[in-house]
Formats: C-alpha cells, sequence, structure tokens
C-alpha cells in the first residue's frame, strides 16, 4: 500500500475514534474499548475493499459485512456516517429514545447495517447464510464478518464454523478481533479459547495472523483471503481494546463504561493530536 | 380414509410449491426424515441444507439466506426449534422481521415413545409473545397445505406447528382458502362455544358429536391461526353461546387457551375451560396411550363443556 493511502486511512481511522468518544460520551453509554479496537479493520474493509454504495445500500450484488460482535455499533455507525449512509448528525442520538441509532444495530431502522445483531455468537450463521445465498445464486460478492475474541465462547461459533468448512464457503472472511479481554478480565483467565488459531484451523479454516491496526497487513490478509478456494479464511487480528486512547487502551473496564465529560475531552484531544500529527506527515 | 399427518402434507407442500417458487430454501438439523423435508431435498437437493444437529446456527444461517430475498424453511422438533434455538429466533428472526418460516415438527405429547425430554408442550407459548411472529398450527394436510401458502405469501416470521401423527381429513384441499387471522367455523350453536386447534380439532370434532346426541347445541371453531387471532370470532362464540371450552396439545399455560381468554377477558368475558396438559412434563408410551393419560380426549372436552355451561350466568 502507497504511504499516501495508508496515510489517509489513518487518518479516517482517526476521525472514527473520535466519533466512538463523542457518540458513548453523548449517550453516557456504550462500549467504546471493543469498538476502538477493530477501527482499522473497518476503515479498511468500508474505504478500500468493499463494493459498496451507500446510494445504493440494497444492491444485491454489493459485498456485505457483519458486525457479530454487535456492541461495537459505535464503531459501525461512525464508519457508515463517514461513508454517507447516514448523516453525521444524527451521531449524538446514539442510544437516545429520538434516535434511530440503536445500542446495538438495528438493520430495519440503520441503512448499511445488513444484520441486527447483540445477542453474541449469531452473526458468524449469519455471514455463512449470506455466503450460501451467494453460491446458490451464481454471485460473486464476499461476506466479511467481525467476531470478538469473548465471543467465541459462544457454541453457535463453532456450529457456524463447521458449517463454513462443509459448504466451503470461500466467499466468506471472518476477522476475530484479537484483544484479550472481555468484560470479567482477561479470556486466558475467564474461559480461554486459546490456542484460536489452532482451532480454526482444526475446523477446517485457512488462518492468517496480523497486527490488527496495521492497514498493510490488513491488506495483504484480505487479498491473500481471496486467493483461498474452498476453504473459509479468518483473519486473527492482534489489537488493543481502547487503542488510540492512552487510558482506555488494555483496560478491560472499558468494554461497556463511556467517558464522562472529562474523560471524553481527555480522549478527544489525544485523538486530535494524532490527527494533527498525521496532517504534517502528508 | 388414509391418514396423513401434518409434517407429511408439510413435506409435500413444501415440494410443490418449491417448483413455482424458486426463491424457497429448506434447511435442517439431521431430521429431515422425520420432518418430511427429504421430499424437498430430492427433488432441489442445490436448494436443501442440513446443518447438522445445531438449530441455533439453523436458525441463524436462515436468516442470513432471507437477508438475501431467500424464503427459508427451517424444519427441526419443536422442542429444539422453539426452545433450544429461541433466542436466535427472537434476535435473529424476529427482531429484524426477517422472511424465515419455521415448520416445526412432532411438537405436544402425541410423539408419544421419545418422552418428555422430545414432547414440546411450550412452544405456542413463546413463539405468540416474540412480535411480528405469525402462529400457524394446522390441523389436518388441506389445511396444512393452506398454512405453508400463506407463510410464503407473508411477508416476516412464521411459525408452523407440525404433528407426527396420522391425522383424518377434515378439509379438502382445493376447497379450503385459509387466510391470516381467521378461524375456520366447522359448525354454530348457541350452547357453548368449542375452539381447538392443531390435534385437538379431531378430538373436538368427536366431542361436539357426542355434546349433540345429547342435545346440546355447540358453536365449534377450529383455529388454525393462533397469532394474529380471530378476535371478531372469539367475540362472536362468546356472544352466542356465552361459554367455551379450549382444546390444544399444549401446556395449559400460555398456550392457545391463555390466548383466547386474553381476548374475552378484555373484551366480553365469559367463563373459559381449557383443555389441554396441566402443567407437566409429557411421557413415553404410545401416541393414543400418551393422549388419554393426559386426558387430551374428546371425553375431557365433553367434561370440560358440561363444567362450563354450568357456569353461565
Amino acid at each position: 500500500m502507497d504511504r499516501a493511502k495508508e496515510l489517509e486511512l489513518k487518518k479516517i481511522a482517526t476521525e472514527i475514534r473520535k466519533s466512538i468518544i463523542i457518540q458513548t460520551a453523548s449517550a453516557g453509554s456504550g462500549h467504546p474499548g471493543g469498538s476502538l479496537s477493530g477501527v482499522e479493520i473497518l476503515t479498511y474493509l468500508y474505504f478500500v475493499e468493499m463494493n459498496i454504495d451507500p446510494k445504493n445500500p440494497k444492491d444485491p450484488n454489493r459485498d456485505r459485512f457483519v458486525l457479530s460482535k454487535g456492541h461495537a455499533s459505535p464503531l459501525l455507525y461512525a464508519v457508515l456516517a463517514e461513508k454517507g449512509f447516514i448523516s453525521k448528525d444524527e451521531l449524538t442520538g446514539f442510544r437516545q429514545i429520538y434516535s434511530n441509532l440503536q445500542g446495538h444495530p438495528d438493520m430495519k431502522k440503520i441503512p448499511g447495517v445488513e444484520m441486527s445483531t447483540g445477542s453474541l455468537g449469531q452473526g458468524l450463521s449469519v455471514a455463512n447464510g449470506m455466503a450460501l445465498a451467494a453460491k446458490l445464486d451464481g454471485k460473486n460478492y464476499r461476506v466479511y464478518v467481525l467476531l470478538g475474541d469473548g465471543e467465541i465462547q459462544e457454541g453457535q461459533i463453532w456450529e457456524a464454523a463447521m458449517t463454513a468448512a462443509h459448504y466451503k464457503l470461500d466467499n466468506l472472511t471472518a476477522f476475530l478481533d484479537h484483544n484479550g479481554l472481555q468484560i470479567d478480565g482477561k479470556i486466558t483467565e475467564v474461559m480461554s479459547p486459546e490456542p484460536v488459531d489452532e482451532k480454526f484451523k482444526a475446523f477446517g479454516w485457512h488462518v492468517i495472523k496480523i497486527d490488527g491496526h496495521d492497514f498493510n497487513q490488513i491488506e495483504k490478509a484480505v487479498n491473500e483471503a481471496k486467493t483461498i478456494k474452498e476453504k473459509p479464511t479468518i483473519i486473527i487480528a492482534e489489537t488493543v481494546k481502547g487503542k488510540g486512547v492512552s487510558f482506555m487502551e488494555n483496560e478491560a473496564g472499558w468494554h461497556g463504561t463511556a467517558p464522562n465529560k472529562e474523560q471524553a475531552q481527555k480522549a478527544l484531544e489525544e485523538l486530535q493530536k494524532q490527527l494533527e500529527s498525521l496532517e504534517v506527515q502528508g | 380414509m388414509a391418514k396423513i399427518a401434518t409434517r407429511e402434507a408439510y413435506g409435500q407442500a413444501l415440494a410443490e410449491f418449491g417448483e413455482v417458487y424458486k426463491d424457497i430454501v429448506v434447511l435442517d438439523a439431521d431430521l429431515s426424515k422425520s420432518t418430511r423435508t427429504e421430499i424437498f431435498k430430492k427433488k432441489f437437493p442445490e436448494r436443501f441444507f442440513n446443518i447438522g444437529i445445531a438449530e441455533q446456527d439453523l436458525m441463524a444461517t436462515a436468516a442470513g439466506l432471507a437477508t438475501c430475498g431467500k424464503i427459508p424453511f427451517a424444519s427441526t422438533f419443536a422442542i429444539f426449534a422453539a426452545g433450544r434455538a429461541y433466542d436466535q429466533v427472537r434476535n435473529s428472526i424476529g427482531y429484524p422481521h426477517l422472511n424465515v418460516k419455521i415448520g416445526a415438527s412432532h411438537a405436544g405429547v402425541s410423539i408419544g415413545e421419545d418422552g418428555a425430554s422430545h414432547q414440546m408442550l411450550e412452544d405456542i407459548a413463546l413463539m405468540r409473545v416474540i412480535p411480528g411472529m405469525v402462529v400457524l398450527s394446522p390441523s389436518d394436510a388441506a389445511s396444512t397445505y393452506e398454512c405453508v401458502r400463506l407463510a410464503i405469501e407473508h411477508e416476516g416470521p412464521v411459525y408452523i406447528r407440525l404433528g407426527r401423527l396420522g391425522v383424518e381429513e377434515i378439509y379438502k384441499k382445493g376447497e379450503l382458502k385459509l387466510e391470516l387471522g381467521k378461524g375456520i367455523v366447522l359448525q354454530k350453536g348457541t350452547d357453548v362455544g368449542i375452539l381447538a386447534t392443531g390435534l385437538m380439532v379431531h378430538e373436538a370434532i368427536k366431542a361436539a358429536k357426542m355434546l349433540q346426541d345429547e342435545g346440546f347445541s355447540v358453536y365449534l371453531v377450529d383455529m388454525p391461526c393462533i397469532k394474529p387471532i380471530d378476535i371478531d370470532l372469539i367475540l362472536d362464540v362468546a356472544k352466542v353461546t356465552g361459554c367455551i371450552v379450549t382444546a390444544e396439545e399444549h401446556n395449559i399455560l400460555g398456550g392457545f387457551g391463555s390466548a383466547v381468554s386474553e381476548v374475552l377477558i378484555q373484551n366480553y368475558p365469559v367463563p373459559v375451560k381449557m383443555v389441554g396438559v396441566n402443567d407437566e412434563f409429557g411421557r413415553s408410551g404410545k401416541p393414543e396411550d400418551v393422549l388419554k393419560y393426559y386426558k387430551l380426549t374428546a371425553d375431557e372436552i365433553v367434561s370440560k363443556a358440561k363444567e362450563v355451561m354450568k357456569m353461565k350466568k
């Protein structure tokens, strides 16, 4: 990826991080930690990879993205607003009674949302269904899905993993947001799903491991996934929960707690500094 | 007359409609021989997906297919469809109002020998409290065919409750035309109303005849559509007869009888007696023995009818 492109994506990512803080702070509620860890993945998918058009959100040939870890809704909404599916004005209404921006993604209320999620463990099955439909119809669209690493404690994920391999869903690419934390602490201490790479390999998946905040690695992995035939691919992204906000990084406590006014201000100042430093570079 | 199980009629209907509606796909969880989705599978193998013994995956995969314009019929036993996969049905199908049709077979105690772990007596209660879920409970082959047709033509999730047991034909295919939210009046009467659904319609028909032979006039209704329920018909029965017996192959708590009672108590309260399983789990036995054991019989309907007539003001 050329440096200019990477810089552009980093700027978008920083704007999305600001939006996550603004949304959760406005609501006084929401999930900043796990939203911040998935920023680069969604930025790459929505601004480089996916064949999608905000003017035609129901195009039957579009690529699909399912946010299986639905609590990262601020991340999805920030991306959809940046891309033009929804208006940026809506974002401060996140989780409010008058707003369409539900606490967890609602496909009926928000253009660009491919599936209503929130109850963990279901999005991979849904993504499989979309991928199966493509195979049945001889369509070329690809299906992407983001899983949480706590989420994969849900048994249904492994049911879906079997299905994807059994039905040879090579048009499906999953990402694992491997930030190592869940609500009650480290995933390895609560109920360890490790080794995640060997597990998915054993289930018949092609496995790629990357730094989930590195656009070059994301690009390489997404492109590699597109070459794999007869197997689904999972990209295990090593990420940092709360990435981008110094006092949120690697803290389980920021899973489902919104920043208060002072904390939000501090976070936004940090992110603004990051944005300015990027602007100087390019 | 040959007996046909509603599950059998369902399987045949899927294969028939599958020819006309190319978007129909069928999913099962290793039970296609029992649920009869096997018939569709043989005809349209590329449109059939066996998800294996994984009912949560079954329901959410069907949801994904529905988002892409398919009309998925997801089948398994009622206990697993409404029980094990409840969250998936509620959150991945109900909440986004997706076009998934759940063909839930082997409902009730009449499955017989498999026993309580498989005898689903809670599914009407569970499914009807999901907003936007249509709940259908056909009594014979022809009404099953009609329910499948209604399900296909309806935009949104549908739960169809089917049985294992072969049953007599009540209606003739081609002569019956069902509407959502409408019950079927089998006969009008003035002394007592009997509202039945599913398997119990057959016992209700016998009970009505027994009561008639004793000189009672029975208003007899088959309710294949539990949600949306035929409010007007329920109220007509109440106004004309003044007392009602409901009959279902389900726990008397929360099911069809409760749905009928909710309508009456809010609009036109009349005494109601319910025939169903008295808040117990099932047990193993031959289907006819099990039905007798739980008093899911014409005799019980007659007995309850006489009780409720005594309660009339």
